[in-house]
């Protein structure tokens, strides 16, 4: 055996071990942290899967913002952790739920093994594509180009879920600001954070975008590291999440998805499809999207951590 | 046993273990918790499928690549709406089960009441 593949092992053994964790924590909170462990060491998973891509998603999204959001839960719904312990299933129940579980798992691990060799690959028909889109990364290339419809329907269904959290704001606070009005001591260690990190997060995040073109990177994983500095100036207390009634804010949620349904609609008249790109084209009109798209990913996913409204705009 | 071999084992153990803490764990943030241990799981074997097809120069099919990115996005996405339900439904009850016997009003006299 190889050293890679002892040192892959050892990695599989850790997320594993982490994910036993994540289940059978006793506390809530333990087992939050254990999920944002088991994002991070999952990122690592992904490199050696040479998938750097999905791996920067995977600590963004997966280690990082996923671990912000259920921790707030966490600690919000600590009250009713006694409670439910009462409810915890019988044995035949846990019983049944392992027999299950291991036949699924047993079922993919035999389809995992039996995966047909050569495996079936489009990289060869992206890398013979590749030159049309003036991007030197392929993934970037299938999600801006090859798969761009896949692309623009999930920037809808991250607004249709932002209007959903909205809609669960109760009447009198309709359109008013997000969440609890954070605070922390001015001269603390998270308010010292959040006035040192930002400037150097918004040009890491700007430029994990501007790279996306031709390495690893892209608008997601630049989003969320923008959205992730918002988020730390608001949990410092040093700004408020606006009003979600803001005209302004309303126009940077749409811009993404706009700006792409406009590519996408001037590609039908020109070049005879939707999100049909003109070649001579093609580079600055992706960039065009991604530039709009990275501002609207960053503003949603920092107001979907928020939550729904909680305060009327007045105060 | 190469990479693909070991982390798609792996992946199909996280699916199963993620599908044990859905059933069994009765607190709704926990069943959120152990949903999307069950996806990253679904993710990973995408991940192995995209580094078998490994061709033309490419570490591994681009395509399966950005499929689970775009996945990923649309997983949190559905964790932030359940998460601001689940909130909402604490605010308005003071509890957070899914047992429809349990309501607000009679929330802490019979915490053992029928199953739901």
């Amino acid at each position: 055996m190889t050293i890679a593949a002892a040192l892959e092992i050892a990695l599989a053994v850790l997320v594993l071990g982490v994910a036993v964790w994540t289940i059978a924590a006793r506390e809530t909170f333990v087992a939050v942290v254990g999920f944002v462990a088991y994002g991070l060491l999952l990122a690592l998973v992904w490199v050696r899967l040479d998938a750097v891509d999905v791996a920067l998603t995977e600590a963004a999204i997966g280690g990082g913002l996923s671990g912000v959001l259920l921790l707030g839960a966490a600690a919000r719904l600590r009250t009713t952790e006694v409670r439910a312990a009462a409810e915890a299933p019988g044995k035949i129940l846990r019983i049944g739920a392992a027999l299950l579980s291991a036949m699924v798992a047993a079922a993919l691990a035999a389809g995992v093994l039996l995966l047909p060799d050569p495996a079936p690959t489009l990289a060869p028909a992206v890398a013979a594509n590749v030159a049309a889109t003036g991007l030197g990364n392929p993934v970037t290339s299938v999600l801006m180009a090859f798969r761009a419809m896949d692309t623009l329907l999930e920037k809808i269904v991250l607004l249709l879920a932002l209007i959903g959290v909205w809609s669960l704001a109760p009447d009198r606070v309709w359109g008013g600001h997000p969440g609890p009005r954070h605070q922390a001591d001015p001269l603390g260690v998270l308010a010292y954070l959040a006035r040192l990190l930002p400037p150097v997060g918004i040009v890491v995040g700007i430029y994990i975008f501007w790279t996306g073109a031709d390495q690893p990177g892209g608008a997601f994983q630049g989003g969320t590291i923008l959205a992730a500095m918002w988020l730390l100036v608001i949990m410092a207390g040093l700004t408020d999440a606006p009003p979600v009634s803001r005209r302004w804010l309303r126009l940077v949620l749409i811009a993404g998805p706009a700006v792409f349904l406009l590519v996408g609609l001037t590609g039908l008249l020109m070049g005879g499809a939707f999100l049909a790109y003109p070649v001579a084209y093609a580079k600055p009109l992706i960039l065009t999207i991604e530039v709009a798209m990275t501002l609207t990913i960053a503003v949603t996913l920092g107001l979907l951590l928020a939550g729904a409204p909680e305060r009327s705009a007045g105060r | 046993m190469n990479a693909a071999t070991v982390f798609g084992l792996g992946a199909a153990v996280a699916v199963g273990l993620g599908l044990y803490g859905l059933i069994t764990n009765p607190q709704p943030l926990r069943k959120i918790l152990a949903f999307n241990l069950l996806g990253s799981g679904v993710f990973m074997i995408f991940g192995v499928i995209a580094h078998r097809g490994a061709a033309a120069g490419f570490g591994g099919d681009p395509v399966p690549q950005a499929l689970v990115i775009t996945g990923i996005v649309v997983a949190f996405s559905a964790t932030a709406l359940a998460v601001a339900l689940l909130l909402r439904l604490f605010e308005a009850g003071g509890s957070a089960t899914l047992r429809h016997s349990v309501i607000p009003a009679s929330a802490d006299t019979d915490p053992s009441g029928p199953d739901a």
